[in-house]
């Protein structure tokens, strides 16, 4: 029994325990301090749903043995790209999140595979450079969003007329046209059937792809790269069929994310959204060169109710938001746990 | 073409392959210079003190370069040790040059400590040693946060009420330190025709850069430097692989904490939550600036780098401004090129690697050619 | 001689790696300044002998060893290579174990610099001491002196052609005071002929101060030159022990190669002469780190089975590497007239050839993945087996079932032990892993198969069922089989003709008919 419990603290990892430990109390200890538990749980479902693209953005590239994708950023740009442009061409509604969709398309595919390019090229050192990436195109963006020519009265700034704000309100526009597709009230939690079913869709087809002759590359890619080259596989085009994969998922997870938010988000804003997807797929149970689609659904789920929970539930317990310092702690010690095993820097 | 003159060429080309960074900073200052329209003596003045400030941060980087290990993005480690330990002296009143002291000696402990996780953990990610100490540099942080802003004035004890929060618990978000400001800076300061030279300053960064050449001449200094090209063989030969590397670390934790105290008398307050977080960043996209690469770095990277990286973060905005008539392009444009240069600097060095390994199997023809011709 | 006490006596040793036999009672004795010969093919137990004297790691985690090593008469038993190299044995390993970016003199005094002592040492330990550098010049030049050899040790070690890197590491075990014996494992291999010639000279010169030598090598000439005396070494005994000057280079082969028992090669060895030229291989080389191939030239007919053989690092294995792409390679190969072009696995794969690694956990296996995918995998992305078409082809499926079926039909016919065809390749034991390999490979159902060291590591009951495997496979199908292995008893039992490769040339191809002598002159010639 003790040996049964030590091999199963083994493999699912200690620091995964802890939080899924903690992230129990929390839903526990909820109604006993006095949280209106119904919201609580509206709250991360929601946070769920506008989250759990950009994590599935992630498997991808895991598969394929390039790392966990700290350049995120890149496929952020892409959607950010699409969402400004979309607005900016006078499309409103539920129009404008499918142009915003059309057009952030091309943009992430001649990014990603420029990127997919760049990481061929530096096998071995992926997921420092992919952060620098990253840093790099967001910090080059903050300048477009002044210098390219964006005109829309509620997107520029008032007095100077040119420049993009650094949030623009999606009212009028895509905010909420998922979460509110299909919207279910069951007492007082409400589910975002649209954006969930979005997301069921997109992880669906990752889920099929990884299913077929071309997925199936890519995992021996992942799992073994000489294997792979040795049984004829062009490594470096499934690679960079991946990275444009990631990148083109984190386009549309920054939409999704953003007509949940009710805002989008310029400048500075994308530079740290890897971190928060990368642990909440390794809090999920994927690891450096494993992931599926379950740690994805687990892994968002338990990092959004620690983000949404932490705060409310510290705070009635002992008066004083913690909620910052824990999510730093616990999400950068689980990609730390992460990095530090042994097996998977061996193979 | 004679032979001389193809290794000539390929000499220029080495230097230009090798030199690449440095030489488009000089040209990007070159161009922004004259359109930001600043004096001569107002950029010596402020390249003076951004030597004095950020010279020692940035020597910190040099060791664990030396054993291998990259850039040390867990120098911001360092940099909160050194923070913490001037939070205690704030509070305890110390003031000048002896709390300058006092501070350096109380960060002493903070960083060991640090450096020694940083170093233990470092050693369980070989091979990727970069993105795993820019990881603890965020855990830490988290730690470091948990620290201030709760156990200090309720498990530590903190007495001073101006530099703790109106709530009773946790530190401000800025500590005043204007009873130390520039110190040393001022202490045997020297003016020449306006521009301020902070004598001491440079003296302590000096003796530091002594102290780097003797260090590398010292029987652990080659340690390192044997086990930063080779573990494997410096294991064979009896170094303690694990234990060198620890100690770089700990060395590099413990300097950075003296640079980061050295740096915030200079600026003059403490910005208690942020001060380290883009620390790290900038330092080492000034070494890099410089000439140095994830292997190499030498103290005349340091010096130029800081010279170059902190004139194009003096011109840019204004010369952006100028350009584009948007002050914020020129800051955004010093970010952008801060992050460009650490990426570009990574990407070249994994592909010099590669490059090295590709270079065998056209040995291999061209001696099999060779040996045809022969028959 | 004087009947003095020898410096080296080892007394029966015996070792065994997990119940398998590799040294039965060694006895050696070696005198101050002499120099023995160390000579037996790959496997015959020179390095198990050498890092049983050594005291390396792998000895004492296996379960350590019997027998008595006696150093100056006094009885020694080193628990790690340190104590060795404290009780003054030194060695040169075959690869290099320098430290690029040093110069020779750093090199040399690796870790036992002259140090000169200052306050902060004092205080902080002596790991602060300052290098002096003027001692440590000086120290190296006595011990480059000794080696009689001109090197410069201001030179950068990766600046310097090999040999100069190999006399480096001589220098490095002369320039300790201690040393009274070194090991010498293989040091000419890299070298150029000159380098070699004063290698041989500077063995000499030791010998004359005095410190014994054990020289390995396969150049046999060599050992005739320079050593006092010749060991010979087969399957773990010592079949010979004899003055270097009583002896002739094929008297040593033969002692070298020749069973007790000669097993016979097969009888069902088949040499068709006319038949057709399945493969032709022409100027070929590849660059594989350690088995360098230089301008092979070979053909191999239509379903024959051709054995490649050689010792260890001699290039054999670069062969196979190289044709299917996964080393640089360049030179010309056609496969039944077709050009198969280099560097492209894929191309080699749809020309219908298959490839069975000697590299199984690198190379050849998913280790976390499931045996269906091992075997099904090159099958699956070279010739679309194995897929549900959906879509108009649009949507290749994994048709699970089928991968299943044929995943049990070889882990039946192949009698693989496996908890399910669903278990995880690294679950295997070394066999299984190499029948699943092999499993992987006939899935393709090539028309040509590369099978690179089929039984490495893999015990004696599951050698016999690969062998007897790919034999029915290019019996019963007609398929022509290129078979790579060290070991030349395997080879001429399952092969029809056998080429040998010596430094990374074909020295010679002989029918598996031939005695087993004429194979070891051809493994340890000189082809230039």
């Amino acid at each position: 029994m003790k040996e049964k419990m030590a091999s199963f603290v083994a493999s699912f990892g200690l620091p995964r325990l802890i939080i899924t430990g903690f992230l129990l109390a929390l839903f526990i200890l909820a109604p006993i301090v006095g949280v209106d538990l119904p919201m609580q749980i509206t709250n991360v479902i929601n946070r769920f749903s506008w989250n759990a693209i950009l994590v599935l953005a992630m498997v991808p590239m895991v598969h394929s043995g390039c790392g966990l994708n700290f350049g995120l950023p890149l496929g952020i740009i892409s959607g950010l790209l699409g969402a400004t442009m979309s607005l900016e061409f006078g499309f409103t509604g539920p129009m404008s999140f499918i142009m915003a969709v059309v057009i952030s398309t091309p943009f992430a595919l001649v990014l990603g595979m420029g990127y997919g390019a760049l990481l061929n090229r530096i096998k071995g050192g992926e997921m420092m450079i992919a952060t620098y990436v990253g840093f790099s195109s967001v910090s080059f963006m903050c300048m477009m969003w002044l210098l390219l020519p964006y005109h829309k009265a509620d997107m520029v700034w008032g007095l100077a007329g040119k420049g993009l704000r650094t949030t623009i309100s999606l009212e009028g526009y895509y905010d909420k046209v998922l979460s509110n597709f299909l919207q279910i009230n069951i007492g007082k939690v409400s589910i975002p059937v649209g954006a969930l079913l979005l997301f069921a869709l997109l992880a669906f087809a990752m889920w099929a792809f990884l299913h077929t002759k071309t997925g199936t590359a890519m995992t021996a890619v992942g799992s073994n790269a000489t294997f792979a080259k040795a049984a004829g596989i062009k490594v470096d085009k499934i690679r960079m069929l991946s990275v444009v994969m990631s990148t083109w998922l984190a386009a549309i997870g920054i939409l999704v994310y953003e007509q949940g938010f009710g805002f989008i988000q310029l400048y500075m804003a994308p530079f740290y959204m890897a971190l928060p997807a990368v642990s909440a797929i390794l809090i999920g149970g994927a690891s450096v060169n494993k992931a599926t689609i379950m740690n994805v659904i687990l892994g968002t789920f338990l990092f959004q109710g620690i983000v949404t929970m932490t705060p409310t539930v510290m705070n009635s317990v002992i008066h004083t938001d913690m909620s910052e310092v824990i999510r730093v702690i616990a999400s950068n010690g689980m990609i730390l746990y992460a990095l530090t095993r042994r097996s998977e820097v061996t193979r | 073409m004679s032979t001389k003159q193809q290794n000539a060429g390929k000499t220029a080309l080495n230097f230009l392959r090798n030199n690449t960074v440095p030489l488009m900073f000089i040209i990007i200052c070159a161009v922004c210079i004259p359109i930001s329209g600043f004096s001569p003596s107002y950029l010596l003045n402020e390249i003076i003190t951004r030597l004095g400030r950020n010279a020692f941060l940035i020597l910190s980087l040099l060791i664990p370069i030396m054993a291998g290990m990259g850039l040390n993005f867990g120098m911001t480690l360092g940099a909160m040790a050194g923070e913490m330990a001037l939070i205690f002296v704030s509070d305890w009143q110390i003031w000048g040059i002896p709390g300058v002291v006092l501070a350096m000696i109380v960060s002493i402990p903070f960083s060991v400590i640090l450096g020694l996780i940083c170093g233990k953990i470092l050693n369980m990610a070989k091979g990727r040693e970069m993105i795993t100490s820019y990881i603890i540099s965020f855990f830490i942080n988290g730690i470091y946060q948990l620290i201030v802003l709760y156990l200090m004035g309720s498990v530590i004890p903190i007495a001073h009420g101006s530099i703790k929060l109106p709530r009773g618990y946790g530190i401000r978000n800025t500590v005043s330190l204007l009873n130390m400001r520039q110190c040393i800076d001022n202490l045997l300061a020297i003016r020449i025709g306006g521009v301020k030279i902070p004598a001491l300053t440079l003296l302590i960064i000096a003796l530091m850069c002594l102290l780097i050449v003797w260090f590398r001449r010292t029987k652990l200094g080659q340690d390192m430097r044997a086990v930063g090209q080779d573990m494997q063989v410096a294991r064979d030969a009896g170094i303690n692989v694990e234990r060198t590397r620890i100690i770089s670390i700990v060395i590099s934790t413990v300097l950075a904490g003296f640079g980061m105290i050295l740096y915030l008398q200079n600026i003059g307050n403490l910005s208690t939550y942020s001060a380290h977080s883009q620390v790290g960043m900038f330092c080492i996209a000034a070494l890099l600036v410089g000439g140095a690469s994830v292997d190499r770095a030498s103290i005349g990277n340091v010096f130029l780098g800081v010279t170059l990286f902190h004139l194009m973060f003096i011109v840019a905005p204004q010369a952006g401004a100028k350009i584009t008539g948007d002050s914020m392009i020129g800051e955004y444009f010093r970010v952008f090129v801060s992050y460009g240069v650490i990426t570009l600097a990574l990407i070249m060095y994994e592909m010099k690697k590669r490059r090295q390994k590709a270079s065998i199997g056209e040995q291999l023809a061209l001696a099999q050619k060779e040996e045809e011709q022969h028959e | 001689m004087s009947e003095k006490t020898p410096l080296l006596e080892m007394k029966n040793i015996r070792k065994d790696f997990f119940g398998n036999q590799v040294l039965t009672d060694i006895n050696l004795t070696l005198q101050e300044g002499e120099v023995l010969g160390l000579v037996g093919e790959n496997g015959a137990g020179k390095s198990t002998l050498m890092k049983i004297l050594f005291g390396m790691d792998v000895i004492r985690d296996t379960g350590g060893y019997e027998g008595d090593i006696l150093l100056n008469g006094q009885k020694v038993d080193f628990k790690t290579p340190f104590e060795a190299l404290a009780a003054g044995i030194g060695m040169v390993h075959q690869e290099f174990s320098l430290i690029p970016g040093f110069t020779a003199t750093e090199n040399i005094l690796l870790n036992r610099e002259p140090k000169k002592k200052s306050v902060v040492s004092e205080i902080f330990g002596e790991r602060l001491d300052v290098l002096n550098r003027k001692e440590m010049t000086a120290k190296s030049d006595a011990a480059i002196r000794k080696m009689g050899v001109q090197i410069d040790g201001n030179m950068v070690i990766h600046d310097m052609p090999v040999g100069h890197k190999q006399f480096t590491e001589i220098a490095r075990e002369l320039s300790k005071d201690q040393l009274k014996l070194l090991i010498l494992d293989e040091p000419t291999a890299v070298l150029t002929e000159k380098e070699a010639e004063a290698l041989l000279d500077s063995i000499r010169g030791m010998s004359a101060q005095g410190i014994a030598v054990i020289f390995i090598t396969h150049r046999l000439q060599e050992i005739l030159d320079v050593c006092d005396k010749v060991v010979i070494m087969r399957d773990g005994y010592v079949v010979e022990d004899v003055p270097s000057g009583e002896t002739n280079i094929t008297e040593i082969t033969r002692k070298m190669v020749g069973r007790a028992v000669d097993t016979a090669a097969a009888t069902d060895i088949r040499n068709n002469p006319d038949a057709p030229i399945a493969m032709s291989i022409r100027k070929l080389w590849v660059d594989m780190p350690g088995e360098t191939v230089r301008n092979v030239s070979l053909d191999v007919r239509e379903g024959e089975i051709l054995g490649i053989g050689g010792l260890a690092g001699q290039g054999k294995l670069g062969i196979p590497n190289g044709i299917m792409g996964l080393y640089d390679a360049g030179g010309e190969v056609t496969l039944r007239g077709k050009k198969v072009p280099l560097n492209s696995p894929r191309e080699c794969l749809n020309a219908s050839m298959a490839f069975v690694s000697e590299d199984r956990r690198g190379v050849g296996l998913l280790l976390d993945e499931t045996l269906e995918w091992n075997i099904a995998f090159p099958a699956m992305q070279i010739q679309n087996k194995f897929l549900k078409n959906y879509l108009g082809g649009l949507v290749k499926w994994r048709d699970e079932k089928a991968i299943h079926d044929v995943t049990q039909r070889y882990i039946d016919e192949l009698a693989i032990k496996c908890t399910s065809s669903k278990q995880k390749a690294k679950e295997l034991s070394g066999g299984n892993q190499q029948k699943v390999c092999l499993a992987k490979a006939f899935a393709l159902e090539p028309g040509f198969l590369f099978v690179s060291e089929p039984t490495r590591g893999i015990d004696v009951g599951a050698k016999s069922l690969v062998l007897n495997a790919l034999k029915k496979f290019n019996r019963e199908s007609g398929v022509t089989i290129v078979m790579i292995s060290s070991e030349l008893e395997e080879l001429r039992q399952t092969c029809d003709r056998i080429a040998i490769v010596s430094g990374g040339r074909v020295a010679g191809i002989l029918p598996a008919s031939e005695s087993a002598e004429q194979f070891g002159l051809l493994m340890v010639s000189q082809v230039k």
